[in-house]
């Protein structure tokens, strides 16, 4: 390390790894739905899918969780998103390929996919 | 990406209760279900619950777990970290509330506790120095170089009001000053980390979960005197914090924040290891010098203050791992955010290990000024099974008691003084109605007689002579003539011995003999020792009505001092009796007392 810059330019790029580490840093929550039936459906991917998404932009202020079982086993993969106090967003059947939509689109410039959602959803 | 981070402690109390073995079968669960790409475990220093260890934190959700075993870890990974469903029953008591689980900084562990010191423990990984920089570290000493000239790092330290916590509370800026001004070819930084005191583990802490605070810190200070060259003296029984201290130098000399020309900014500074044997009194400055030159550790006369005439000759300046830890802060933040904190004339924060008859037995840190009965009944969860607050003992060795009337008092450099206890290195240990006052000040001189280096009469001699007294009233043959004479050769020791182990060794006397002076009288006039301590004093006796003529007292007793018929009172022998006390083990129906 020669110079100041160099010593900036990694705390920048460390903070972004550790943001996690922070309680009160994320203002977006990704939760998947992780019972037998989300993961019997599909959710490992998807999970893998959105932290990989959100670690190639950088967004430390979004975390990613897990939950169990809300009762609609049918549309599993499930993944809700909760951006700052608006009312959750429920993504249903998702695929690893239909998060970057989801990322981009909602969780980085506020537009919901509403095709992903429940109630766009034909069973 | 991680998308969850799992903290567990590598701190020293949480390696003692098992922690290595929780991790080892965390990664194996890990391994099992493919989750290693997934989730990180982080090997961290200490949270303070040492009470509670191991202590593991899952993050993003911040899921406190305490007292974690090897065997808890397939149910942490099958149900929180493959389902999301926090393991209930292993999350720490006080974060469960009924719908919700509470961040960790809500507990009343946390809450009222302010870290400074101790901000980095339990938060990052202390052997990746990378994690270090990602909490700002090493721009303290970027900002230095970069922007302030020597005199204005140590005009920023003198307006912090920062005050060494080693114990004796001599302005760190000022020391840092005087050293200064002084013109040599070499000059030297100095870290104490020969943690002494009987139950103080700050120090060891501080470099457990954060070693690279303290090295920056020692560059800066470097930096403002004029040195090319620090060492840390630390002891050898610390393997924990030697070991880490080692990486955190191999990495900041790899990454050029230690060695030459540091940020391209002309400026030399390297630090080297100097393992103590573990000899008390090389915690006092000048034996500690004396003992990194490769002598045998014992002090000398002051004058000439190190700043003038340290190690090898040269000036030299010796500050405590604590003191460290402030520094880097203090650079980044400014001295007036340091100066808010703490009283008028102690500002800050300062670090305890707390210890003995409390629940909460482990690491905080409060603002200087907070109320003894803060720091003990809310943060360290007050006394356990129902007991009486007595007393608590700072300064270890060295410092005094606070009786129970003093509950309220500040804790500060001066208002400890004034009840003849003092702040120490921090060591608090908490006492209750089960503890004999006179026996804690034999303790303590105890440990003062075996630690003394002996090079002058007044402690070598003094503390032995003293500590006989003790134990002639422990006996029961103390007289009243003796308390006078003590306090004589507790002053005499004081004024004439050569170095702060000696002129502090009769403080545990001395202040147990203001505050708890009705337990010496106690102990020579009635020959009791109220709190059922002192062996001598005491009588071992069967109350009649309670004993059911069981005989397993009586088949215990070493010594054959119990009589007795099958279901009929037994009687012990008081003359045969040696005081073991198997009996009152042993006896179901609660029927034999000591008094």
């Amino acid at each position: 390390m020669k110079s100041l810059e160099e010593l900036k330019a990694l705390k920048a790029k460390m903070q972004e790894k550790m943001g996690i580490r922070n309680d009160d840093s994320a203002t977006t929550r990704v939760v998947i739905g992780m019972a037998t039936c989300g993961i019997a459906a599909g959710a490992k991917p998807v999970l893998k899918a959105f932290s990989d998404e959100i670690a190639k932009r950088g967004l430390t202020n979004v975390a990613v969780s897990q939950t169990g079982c809300i009762g609609i086993c049918q549309y599993e993969p499930v993944v809700e998103v909760y951006v700052g106090n608006e009312e959750k967003v429920t993504y249903v059947k998702m695929t690893p390929e239909k998060v970057a939509k989801v990322v981009s689109d909602h969780i980085v410039n506020g537009n919901v996919v509403t095709e992903y959602t429940i109630g766009e959803s034909k069973l | 990406m991680y998308r969850s981070h799992i903290l567990i402690c590598g701190g020293t109390g949480c390696t003692a209760s098992g922690s290595g073995a929780v991790i080892a079968a965390l990664e194996e669960e890990l391994k099992k279900n493919s989750l290693e790409e997934e989730i990180k475990i982080i090997k961290t220093g200490c949270f303070g619950l040492c009470a509670v260890g191991p202590i593991m934190i899952v993050y993003p959700e911040g899921c406190f777990y305490s007292a974690v075993k090897p065997e808890d870890m397939e149910e942490i990974v099958n149900e929180h970290l493959i389902k999301g469903r926090p393991v209930k029953r292993l999350l720490y008591k006080e974060t469960v509330a009924e719908d919700s689980i509470k961040s960790l900084n809500h507990t009343d562990f946390y809450r009222k506790q302010k870290r400074v010191a101790l901000r980095n423990c339990g938060v990052i990984n202390p052997e990746v120095i990378d994690e270090y920089i990602a909490y700002d570290g090493y721009a303290a000493l970027g900002k230095c170089l970069d922007e302030y000239t020597p005199e204005q790092v140590i005009d920023i330290i003198l307006a912090s009001g920062l005050r060494g916590r080693g114990g004796a509370g001599f302005p760190t800026g000022l020391k840092w000053k005087f050293a200064a001004a002084n013109k040599a070819d070499q000059k030297y930084v100095c870290c104490n980390a020969d943690e002494g005191d009987p139950g103080a583990f700050m120090d060891r802490s501080i470099l457990e979960g954060d070693p690279h605070a303290v090295l920056e810190a020692m560059a800066i200070a470097g930096y403002a005197i004029g040195a090319s060259q620090g060492y840390i003296y630390i002891r050898a029984e610390y393997p924990i914090a030697v070991e880490r201290l080692e990486i955190a130098i191999k990495q900041a000399r790899e990454y050029g924040l230690l060695g030459k020309n540091i940020f391209g900014k002309g400026f030399d500074f390297d630090i080297e290891i100097r393992l103590g044997a573990g000899a008390f009194v090389c915690g006092e400055e000048t034996a500690l010098m004396t003992s990194i030159e490769g002598k045998r550790g014992e002090p000398r006369p002051r004058p000439p203050f190190p700043a003038l005439k340290g190690l090898f000759q040269k000036p030299t300046i010796l500050n405590n791992v604590e003191t460290y830890a402030n520094i880097a802060q203090i650079i980044n933040n400014g001295p007036e955010w340091f100066a808010s904190m703490g009283t008028e004339k102690s500002k800050g924060t300062k670090v305890f290990a707390l210890g003995g008859k409390i629940n909460n037995t482990g690491l905080v840190e409060v603002p200087i000024g907070t109320p003894l009965r803060t720091v003990i009944e809310e943060i360290g969860g007050g006394i356990p099974n129902g007991k009486k607050f007595k007393a608590a003992q700072t300064g270890g060795p060295s410092g005094g008691c606070i009786p129970a009337e003093y509950l309220d008092v500040p804790i500060d450099y001066e208002s400890l003084i004034e009840l003849g206890a003092m702040m120490g290195s921090g060591g608090l240990i908490v006492m209750d109605e089960d503890n004999c006052m006179v026996d804690i000040a034999k303790f303590f001189l105890e440990f003062t007689v075996d630690e003394s280096c002996g090079k002058c009469t007044p402690c070598r001699i003094g503390t032995k002579r003293l500590y006989e007294m003790l134990e002639k009233i422990t006996s029961g043959n103390g007289t009243l003539e003796d308390l006078d004479e003590m306090e004589k050769l507790c002053y005499y020791i004081k004024n004439n011995s050569l170095c702060g182990l000696g002129q502090t060794a009769p403080n545990p006397v001395l202040s147990t003999l203001r505050h708890f002076r009705d337990e010496y009288i106690a102990h020579v006039v009635d020959k009791k020792c109220p709190s059922g301590v002192c062996k001598d004093l005491l009588s071992f006796f069967i109350i009649e009505d309670k004993c059911k003529g069981c005989t397993a007292c009586a088949r215990k007793c070493p010594v054959g001092a119990i009589s007795g018929a099958v279901k009929q009172p037994h009687v012990i022998d008081t003359a045969k009796c040696i005081k073991c006390g198997a009996c009152i083990e042993t006896c179901k129906f609660g029927a034999i007392i000591k008094k």
